[in-house]
């Protein structure tokens, strides 16, 4: 039989492997009542005790949010979301826990479950977690040993109360809250998220990580995220997400700030592995999300790292505004589509300052029925002389019922600048997967060989802590998709 | 003007041909109005924001328009102001007829397009028998404008199985107005045409040039288009590989300056196996010009085997120019092979200093660079009249000083 026709059976065969991360925990949960007006804007923003300013803030967003309308250039399709059948707050009940004693067990189990280094072996690890579960901050260690360098990692409605003038300074400066559709419901909603500052000079210690989950039923997420690093100071973040499985579709709509002052620099990294709906397309999270980062200072750096294999929609386009002088942009990714799955998701490059450079690598993997959508911008304005940029985007198709497209904007205002775009579209060869085979792999191990070297660029880019599951995650994925 | 405005002030009945074939057409179009950047295949030309100040009529009769038409041996079609100058014209029994009617197609149902078939009065019709090779000729459209004339002449070229033409089309004209030509291509089993197209309108005009080509397998169409004139214009390409083995080559430069608009888009769209398409684009901007480059492939689930490649390429000459480029690529079938690439950005220094420490004055330098450059989209131009035209329409280009 030839190579394909295996590979495309093996497909078939996984294709009903399933989502491992599939349970759900059962906490009970204190809801809001369904739907979206201006009483549930002052409810959440009550019940977190925020200031007036704050408040009006929201209010701002959910009014310019009535006047927009749903972004629909992008090649996604889903039935018209009713943004009233929602519930915009939900928290577990208990007090926020002071300690990982007074954390709900049944939580602890489930972090275990995901293998979230959070108690001893968040210490082994490493690694400083913030667990966002739905949307109450529900832990945070190492919060002392990044505190003694000056670094403030909690969650964004803590650092209302304790640093409201950082927040108030930096909040919606790189996202408007009228910025889009989603980005405005966000604004208008935020129930948590992260909140990360680096101080002048300071290289944090360790690698922050942020666990996302979902978990209540008919609950939106809307995570805010906002991390500054100051003059010289430098920082990686993590985030990463599993989703329990479930029928109906989720809405996800976060937002994500980043800002970077002269000589910072950010790392972003994302494994994004949420329930992507069953195998006929039914059920999965649509995640609708704002990420953008603000080069803000001379030779300041801003990397985003994807790893994409969740979601039944994703709706991406993590952005770097480069307006510092020699700053820089980064965009790595991953974003892998099976089933029914539709993702359209890149980058924007605005190089708005001299010397400025941006890279960006974008491998998609489509299977099954799946659309894989990369769409990017790259823009020079005239101040941006001796700009840079550099653009790869190499789609694999598995399958002949799945779709891979290539959406580039490429935009240049200065003489001076450089941009290169290159886009490829190829199947897996055949003579590669029969070289493996004659080797002596499977067919299964063959072709996630050749899958991962296609996404090698992308993946030598992750930190290490991250990289090990990041690989996971795609073997998972792979399981169910590509042999 | 706007789009209603201008429609109202026609008398449709008046043109030749039948009424309510006009009627649909132009109701089509007022239910767009003319293309704005909210359309996105419209996101970089605002041809709205151009045309809004034009005062849009039909045109009269034109003067003496001998001088636009290029000296050459090959026998000619020329139209002025879109109506077909019989005095002007060689006589090609059995190669064409001309008729209004007979070159309106229904069903494209792009703005520009459906204003072109509410307004054309003449057409040419080249119906290549199966199996003649027809040779070189050439079609000159003319615009000579004492007013701001809406001009919108639709051609149909259609080569039977095994058939060959090369045709040559040139836009020119003087004054200020409004240049909407269709052409609609299709070509047999086998059968070849060579399209090169030079757009060398007045500075003034605003040039909207749509194709559409249809290739049965095995078909090869060809073609090379020139844009130099007009202060907007836009080509718009559509090339539909519906037999297997088809092969499509759009190749296209630009060369602007001053406030110039050029816009060049394709749609390649893979409807069988086993087609191969080529494009080499190139922009070279000079002044405060501005290039577009709407590029996309499209491959249908059947059209398994396909061979697809775009390459965009622009130079940028001055510290206003600009290019806006986007390359799409649209992919349903697994077993492909497409790319593009694009790269945009000024004269190389080293080049220009390695070609100066030989002596060569810096003018020179950098016009022997920007001659390379375009070289790679001109070479598959193997006509020799037409090599020429191309030829002379760049010279004349360098003469503007934009150097």
């Amino acid at each position: 039989m030839p190579a394909v026709t295996e590979t495309i059976e093996t497909i078939d065969r996984l294709a009903g492997g399933g989502y491992k991360f599939g349970f759900e925990t059962n906490i009970e949960m204190e809801f809001a009542p369904k739907g979206l007006n201006e009483d549930i804007v002052r409810l959440i923003s009550a019940k977190k005790g925020e200031p007036e300013w704050l408040l009006e803030w929201r209010l701002k967003a959910y009014r310019a949010w009535l006047t927009m309308e749903d972004p629909h250039w992008a090649r996604i399709h889903h039935p018209k979301i009713d943004y009233q059948d929602l519930h915009y707050y939900a928290a577990p009940k208990r007090p926020a826990p002071k300690s990982l004693d007074d954390v709900d067990p049944e939580l602890i189990s489930m972090y275990d479950k995901l293998g979230i280094p959070l108690n001893e072996r968040a210490a082994l690890a490493g690694v400083a977690v913030d667990a966002v579960f739905d949307s109450v901050s529900v832990a945070t260690t190492f919060r002392e040993s990044l505190a003694k360098v000056g670094v403030i990692f909690c969650s964004i409605s803590e650092a209302v109360r304790e640093h409201p003038d950082l927040v108030r300074k930096y909040l919606g400066s790189v996202v408007p809250a009228g910025d889009n559709y989603f980005a405005a419901l966000n604004s208008a909603v935020f129930s948590d998220g992260s909140f990360v500052f680096i101080p002048r000079g300071v290289r944090c210690p360790m690698e922050l990580s942020t666990y996302f989950r979902i978990n209540a039923r008919n609950t939106g997420q809307f995570e805010r995220t906002l991390i500054i690093a100051e003059e010289g100071a430098s920082v990686s973040y993590l985030e990463g997400c599993t989703a329990p499985m479930r029928d109906e579709n989720q809405l996800h709509a976060a937002v994500v700030e980043l800002v970077a002052l002269d000589e910072a620099s950010i790392k972003y990294s994302t494994v994004q592995n949420w329930y992507p709906g069953d195998a006929q397309g039914r059920g999965g999270i649509y995640n609708f999300v704002t990420k953008r980062g603000a080069c803000r200072g001379r030779n300041s750096k801003i990397s985003w790292t994807q790893v994409e294999t969740g979601s039944a929609i994703t709706w991406k386009y993590p952005s770097c505004i480069l307006q510092g002088e020699g700053s820089t942009g980064e965009f790595y990714s991953v974003a892998l589509t099976n089933n029914f799955q539709q993702a359209d998701t890149g980058t924007k490059m605005i190089h708005l300052a001299p010397n400025t450079t941006s890279t960006i690598i974008s491998k998609g993997i489509s299977a099954g029925h799946s659309n894989n959508t990369y769409r990017g911008l790259v823009r020079i304005m005239p101040r941006a002389h001796g700009a840079r940029n550099f653009t790869q985007c190499d789609s694999l198709l598995i399958g002949d019922q799945c779709g891979a497209h290539t959406v580039p904007y490429i935009e240049s205002r200065n003489q001076s600048a450089k941009v290169e775009h290159e886009a490829t579209t190829s199947k897996i060869a055949e003579d590669q997967l029969f070289y493996c085979r004659s080797r002596g792999l499977s067919e299964e191990d063959a072709v996630g060989l050749i899958v991962n070297g296609f996404c090698r660029d992308v993946l030598k880019e992750l930190p290490m802590e991250f990289a090990v599951e990041a690989q996971k995650l795609l073997a998972v994925s792979l399981e169910g998709s590509v042999g | 003007m706007n789009a209603g405005d201008f429609l109202d002030r026609i008398d449709l009945a008046a043109l030749p041909g039948a009424v309510s074939r006009r009627a649909r057409a132009a109701a089509r179009f007022r239910a767009t109005g003319w293309p704005t950047r909210a359309d996105e295949a419209w996101h970089y030309t605002d041809l709205n924001a151009r045309l809004k100040s034009f005062d849009l009529a039909l045109p009269a009769e034109a003067g003496s328009v001998a001088g636009l038409i290029p000296e050459t041996d090959l026998p000619r079609i020329v139209f002025v102001n879109g109506r077909f100058a019989e005095d002007l014209s060689t006589k090609m029994p059995g190669l064409g007829c001309y008729a209004s009617d007979a070159a309106l197609t229904e069903g494209r149902d792009q703005p520009m397009v459906a204003l072109n078939a509410a307004l054309a009065q003449d057409g040419a019709v080249l119906d290549i028998a199966e199996s003649v090779d027809a040779g070189t000729v050439l079609l000159v459209s003319i615009a000579h404008a004492a007013h701001q004339a809406a001009i919108a002449p639709r051609h149909r070229i259609r080569l039977g199985a095994g058939a060959a033409l090369t045709l040559i089309e040139i836009a020119r004209g003087e004054g200020e107005y409004l240049h909407n030509p269709v052409v609609e291509i299709a070509l047999g089993e086998g059968a070849v045409l060579r399209h090169y197209r030079l757009q060398d309108e007045a500075m003034a005009a605003v040039h909207v040039a749509t194709i559409f080509a249809d290739l049965a397998s095995g078909a090869r169409y060809d073609s090379f288009t020139l844009n130099c004139g007009a202060r907007l214009s836009r080509n718009e390409t559509h090339a539909t590989l519906a037999g297997a083995k088809a092969d499509v080559h759009l190749n296209a430069a630009q060369l602007l300056t001053g406030s110039q608009h050029g816009d060049i888009t394709t749609i390649v769209a893979h409807d069988a196996p086993n087609c191969a398409s080529r494009q080499t684009v190139k922009s070279v901007l000079s002044g405060a010009a501005r290039g577009v480059f709407q590029g996309r492939i499209e491959v249908a689930r059947i059209a398994q085997k396909t061979d697809g490649y775009q390459m965009n390429q622009a130079l940028l000459l001055s510290p206003d120019a600009e290019i806006d480029s986007k390359p799409e690529l649209e992919i349903f079938a697994d077993d492909v092979k497409c790319s593009h690439g694009a790269t945009i950005g000024a004269l190389d220094p080293e080049q220009v200093f390695y070609l100066r420490s030989r002596g060569i004055p810096e003018a020179e330098a950098r016009a022997m660079l920007i001659r390379a450059f375009l070289d790679e989209a001109l070479e598959p131009v193997t006509d020799a009249t037409a090599h020429r035209l191309f030829e002379d329409a760049i010279d004349a280009w360098w003469r503007k000083g934009v150097l």
